[in-house]
């Protein structure tokens, strides 16, 4: 009996502790890879997912750029994408295989999958590399990134305008790192804007997909009173959950109000299909060059998906004209004066945040409720 | 603070029911002395089938169903296994866990419609939803526990009853002798393999169903491992209810409560470091196992079932 307790135990806490450490990382998924390909002659691009393009979120947009070099020069491209790939050793296994076998360009489309590219790129110095949200390039691999914060801070101006004043407004964050940070404080700053006592209640669940945890964070904020809910996260599960309040909620990563409702004021939301016709169309003309890329509202890389109905005609005004100020140059989220939490001036008026101190941001502004928890 | 102490219970409860039932189900089949390890993998399948049967179908009655004779396929795959072949059942229950995680989300990119890419991913179908008793869900902080769905009313119900089963009926009896001590079962003429397979599949089923609740109510629709471990924290729970179903309220309501009180006391604006929370239950776990294990040298009369995973063979010793 003591023996199959034990071997009980171990076997328990084993998978405890694999649980638990697999849940850090971004979107993890059980090793499994499912892999589709089609031979020809032509230049050939391989994509790696960390999750399926049936997530609705960020699996789902990067699918739909593939889809769109597909439609741009099919005649000359053809695609391929791989699910469900481990960050980890497994990817670059994954990534040497797509090498091997004569892919011309691969993009890897999560955070962790940085090592494990730099390390296949060096070994195949004429095959094009691209690496998503990464820090790492080298001569033949690149970084693809958007500011993400731009469409956030106009999609804080919709949600600003539908709770009362001084309302708050509830936020579920994945991750306590510097991309779901500026994106708190952009749409933070975004409400304020209209809406200058409203507060913006902030729960980290910790994970990127955990359908189950992210509606119980969801649950827990509208138990607390807030009035909408905002979130970073890769599932639909928070706005269902404002929704079955009859709240309203901002979506993120896809049009979320395609798969919950009108609830959905407006979601901002990746389009990568213009960076990737033209990276790709680069290096058919031979002028790839090593770049880090990163796109905002200007390029079309980010944007905001199409109003729900119950956004007035007035806020899509203002949400235009502010758009405008972004896209022309003019005016930045991040551009003084920016206060912190306890309202101390970080950015100072007339000053503009470096893009290097927005990548590595780790203050909150003035309206956040709620802590960077380490 | 008492509008926060009430939405945590009956949050909890909402987190908790389909760990009680997989708790119940486990214990049941460790009573008879089979270990499934295969919790993760039959929540699973329970969950993707429970969806898309209600999906299509628009019926609930039929997704439990259905989910219920998933658990019972499986279960019953395992029962052959580790009773008629008499298969080392850990690697039998690892291999249900990594076959059915699979399958489920193969089956989740397969089974939906044509419409949405064969993804049953995002799709929205019948739920159940919580309802009041009248009068009862009147009562502060209380009424929470009268504010739940079918399957939590169900659960208040599957409790005593799995508990009465267990220690007062003559087949109560059979189960934990045949756990205990399959020779002097055996020698009393009870059929073992039959014990066993009945139990495993019963436990099996109500695994199964624990997976349903999850994806008819507690997080409707179908996601991509949406037990996120729940299996797993299950066999922790079978220990921490020392193989006794009533029990196993405590294990499923503290599992249940953490994520619940987490989450409201960041909402409220306190921090409590997130890790040491998702911690705590496993160290509870572990204290109550030493614990018991030092009162069990004092009383004899808790502990691990004695023949637990092992096979039976009659004439062995």
């Amino acid at each position: 009996m003591k023996k199959a307790l034990i071997m009980l135990l171990s076997v328990m806490l084993l998978f405890g502790i694999g649980f638990s450490l697999t849940s850090c990382k971004k979107k993890e998924t059980p090793a499994k890879a499912a892999e589709v390909s089609t031979p020809a002659k032509k230049f050939k691009v391989a994509f790696i997912y960390i999750g399926l393009p049936g997530d609705l979120g960020w699996t789902y947009e990067q699918d739909q750029g593939r889809k769109m070099i597909d439609e741009k020069l099919g005649d000359k491209v053809e695609t391929t994408f791989v699910e469900n790939v481990p960050e980890g050793p497994d990817a670059s296994r994954i990534i040497r295989q797509y090498a091997q076998k004569g892919y011309n360009m691969i993009f890897a489309t999560s955070f962790g999958y940085m090592d494990p590219m730099v390390e296949v790129a060096s070994e195949f110095p004429n095959v094009y590399f691209e690496h998503c949200s990464g820090y790492k390039t080298s001569d033949n691999m690149s970084t693809y990134f958007g500011r993400m914060y731009q469409a956030r801070y106009l999609s804080g101006i919709v949600a600003g305008k539908a709770i009362p004043k001084g309302a708050s407004i509830g936020y579920v964050a994945a991750f306590p790192i510097p991309e779901v940070v500026r994106g708190i404080n952009a749409f933070t700053i975004g409400v304020r804007k209209v809406n200058p006592t409203a507060k913006v209640k902030v729960v980290w669940t910790n994970t990127w997909y955990d359908p189950v945890k992210e509606r119980e964070a969801a649950v827990a904020l509208l138990d607390s009173g807030v009035k909408l809910i905002a979130q970073h996260q890769d599932t639909t599960e928070p706005q269902k959950a404002a929704k079955e309040r009859g709240l309203v909620s901002i979506g993120y990563d896809s049009d979320m109000g395609k798969f919950v409702g009108d609830s959905v004021l407006v979601s901002p939301k990746w389009h990568w299909g213009s960076y990737f016709v033209k990276t790709v169309q680069n290096a058919l003309d031979g002028t790839w060059k090593k770049h880090s890329y990163w796109g905002g509202l200007k390029d079309g890389v980010v944007m905001l998906s199409s109003f729900s109905d119950k956004v007035p005609q007035s806020v899509r005004d203002l949400v235009a004209a502010e758009k405008k100020k972004i896209v022309d140059g003019s005016w930045d989220v991040f551009w003084g004066p920016v206060k912190g939490q306890d309202g101390k001036v970080i950015v100072a008026d007339g000053a503009k945040m470096s893009d290097g101190d927005m990548l590595g941001m780790n203050f909150l502004v003035q309206g956040v409720v709620g802590t960077i928890s380490k | 603070m008492i509008a926060l102490i009430t939405s945590i219970l009956a949050i909890t409860l909402r987190a908790g029911t389909s760990l009680i039932y997989a708790t119940i189900g486990e214990i049941y089949t460790e009573r008879s002395g089979i270990l499934n390890l295969g919790l993760e993998g039959m929540m699973l399948l329970g969950a993707v089938s429970a969806f898309a049967t209600v999906y299509y179908t628009g019926s609930l009655l039929l997704a439990l169903l259905v989910a219920a004779l998933t658990g019972m396929i499986l279960s019953a795959l395992h029962a052959f296994l580790s009773i008629t072949m008499r298969a080392n059942q850990v690697v039998s229950g690892l291999s249900i866990t990594l076959f059915g995680s699979g399958f489920a989300s193969f089956l989740g990119q397969r089974l939906g419609p044509a419409s949405n890419g064969h993804y049953l991913i995002g799709l929205v179908g019948k739920k159940f939803t919580p309802f009041d008793i009248p009068g009862l869900s009147k009562i502060p902080v209380l009424g929470a526990v009268f504010s739940q769905d079918i399957l939590t009313y169900i659960v208040f119900l599957i409790i005593p009853v799995a508990w009465f089963y267990m220690y007062k009926t003559k087949n109560g009896l059979n189960l934990r002798a045949v756990g205990e001590s399959p020779q002097t079962a055996d020698a009393m003429g009870i059929n073992i393999a039959k014990t066993r397979y009945i139990y495993t599949i019963l436990g099996g089923t109500l695994v199964a169903l624990g997976g349903a609740h999850l994806s008819l109510s507690y997080a409707p629709g179908w996601t991509d491992n949406i037990t996120g471990g729940r299996g797993w924290i299950v066999i922790a729970l079978v220990i921490f209810s020392m193989w006794n179903p009533s029990r196993a309220i405590w294990g499923a309501l503290l599992f249940g409560g953490i994520n619940a009180i987490q989450f409201r006391l960041q909402a409220t604006g306190t921090t409590i470091s997130a890790p040491l929370l998702n911690m705590l239950p496993y160290l509870v776990t572990i204290i109550v196992l030493v614990l018991m294990t030092w009162v069990e040298t004092l009383n004899k009369k808790v502990g691990a079932p004695a023949a637990l995973a092992v096979p039976y063979m009659r004439g062995e010793k």
